[in-house]
């Protein structure tokens, strides 16, 4: 299968936009179960908010929230696939710049000391474009997540040592959810990496917040690890928007890799409610676009 | 628990009758502020034309198209998209804002710290906490852009918004030093042993 790199570009324009205004159906569910178990009333009228802005977004084709975010392309190339990998990544980068230009969006991203803003969602190495491969053959699938910047402030490295156990990993989780309080809007999916070296650690974290919900991390003691922290963290009272109430995270999501025998790093990446996803596969029979 | 509608700009009076809990309703005028603005009026010594005083501000930096200026949009710029960011960041700009400009209230998301706390009391403000990421619904509170300052900071100008039924809005700061944050961080401290102890761990 030889990528059509037009079909790329137009499609890294059209899951930014798709993105900001529809939520995935994983998400509008997990709204759904809050809502339904929420025992605090001013929690209640706050997810209320939520849900009918999702409708609104919907009705007025509007963005769910203003923030753009951060643009992350998230690439899996499959077998047979016929792609110049630079060419790849130049068509997504207009694509991603198009979608600011042409709808318009508000450009989020600036220079990081001169704080120039270029007006195109893109800058020095963003958007961010991460790329891994997949035994599918003929296939290739492109995820785009706009990274809000309430919940991406919420992110933490900790490289725990050995002694400290999985109870150092479960502290930190529960302390940095307990400090970030409602300034990542709650409720989220806290992102936690375990394991790897201390850019792997943080990335794991990034790619666990940004999970569907309901998925379960394919490590079972990951698996165990989450289903934990998840009840842990909501056992706080911290709320959505932390203004108190049950619902404080949809989920605790896990994602773990070997470690060093003298390391026990934990990381934590938030992902804010308004938990925005969008995905479009590309087979010998075309584009199909979902999230 | 009071419901207030309130027309802008207010009086110190109309600020310190309100209460943590209640909730306000703003009409008529708002100010759209964020981080780059307020850098630029504090630190580099930058004056924003427009008269805040009495007036309300709100932490955002919507999405907006350009057009040409008519009497609808006399800026030239139409709303696509405004919402809240989180207000811890520009903790540092609250006191300034009331001392130098007369703000009287603050309207974001996550809450402001212990300087702003002093400040609300001091002067006389509060904050109102909005539902952020609900940027979609915000919007249609919001009618026009009436005129933009520090436009070369663009989204993070100084925005004028004419307002048609802006809320409900929560005070969750007022001017007299209560704070809603304080009950939900209290009882965030309190369970974390027992949340713990759920995973095995003795803190």
């Amino acid at each position: 299968m030889k990528l059509d790199l037009a079909a790329v570009e137009e499609t890294a324009k059209h899951l930014y936009i798709q993105a900001l205004k529809i939520l995935p159906p994983d998400i509008k569910d997990g709204f759904k179960r809050l809502d339904a178990t929420e025992t605090d009333p001013t929690a209640k009228s706050i997810l209320a908010t939520m849900i009918k802005n999702i409708d609104v977004a919907e009705d007025t084709t509007n963005l769910l929230c203003q923030d753009t975010g951060i643009p992350i392309y998230n690439i899996l190339i499959g077998r047979g696939v016929e792609v110049d990998g630079h060419a790849l990544k130049e068509a997504i980068r207009k694509g991603c710049e198009r979608a600011t230009t042409e709808h318009p969006l508000r450009s989020s991203v600036v220079h990081p000391i001169t704080r120039v803003n270029e007006q195109t969602s893109c800058g020095i190495k963003v958007p961010v474009i991460t790329i891994d491969f997949s035994d599918k053959d003929e296939f290739f699938e492109m995820e785009m997540i706009p990274k809000g910047s309430g919940s991406e402030n919420g992110s933490f490295l900790k490289m725990c040592i050995p002694a400290e156990g999985v109870a150092g990993i479960k502290t930190f989780v529960v302390d940095k959810v307990m400090e970030v309080g409602g300034r990542v809007c709650p409720p989220t999916i806290v992102g936690v990496g375990v394991g790897g070296t201390s850019d792997l650690c943080t990335k794991l974290a990034k790619k666990a917040g940004a999970r569907p919900l309901g998925s379960v991390c394919e490590d079972p003691e990951g698996a165990k690890l989450e289903k934990e922290l998840s009840a842990a963290v909501n056992m706080l009272g911290i709320g959505p928007q932390g203004l108190g109430g049950d619902s404080t995270a949809f989920a605790v999501h896990v994602e773990t890799a070997a470690t060093h025998i003298t390391m026990n790093p934990v990381a934590v990446n938030i992902m804010c409610h308004s938990a925005r996803r969008a995905r479009a596969t590309f087979t010998p029979k075309g584009v199909e676009i979902g999230f | 628990m009071t419901e207030h509608t309130i027309h802008m700009p207010c009086t110190e009076e109309q600020i310190r009758e309100l209460k943590a809990g209640d909730t306000v309703i703003l009409e008529d005028w708002l100010y759209g502020i964020r981080d780059a603005t307020q850098i630029h009026m504090f630190d580099k010594g930058r004056k924003a034309k427009f008269d805040l005083n009495g007036h309300a501000v709100i932490h955002t930096a919507p999405n907006v198209k350009k057009v040409p200026k008519s009497n609808f949009c006399p800026a030239g710029y139409e709303s696509v998209c405004i919402g809240t960011t989180t207000s811890q960041r520009m903790e540092r700009f609250t006191r300034p804002l009331m001392q130098e400009y007369g703000v009287r209230m603050v309207i974001g998301k996550g809450g402001l710290g212990e300087d702003s706390r002093a400040a609300f009391k001091e002067f006389g403000g509060v904050y109102l906490a909005i539902i952020g990421g609900t940027a979609a619904l915000e919007t249609t509170w919001i009618e026009r852009i009436t005129d933009v300052d520090l436009e070369d900071l663009n989204p993070e100008c100084l925005w004028e918004f004419k307002i048609n039924h802006f809320g409900p809005l929560l005070v969750a700061m007022d001017a007299h030093g209560g704070s809603l944050y304080d009950g939900v961080k209290k009882t965030a401290e309190d369970r974390r042993a027992e949340a713990l102890a759920s995973m095995g761990v003795s803190s």
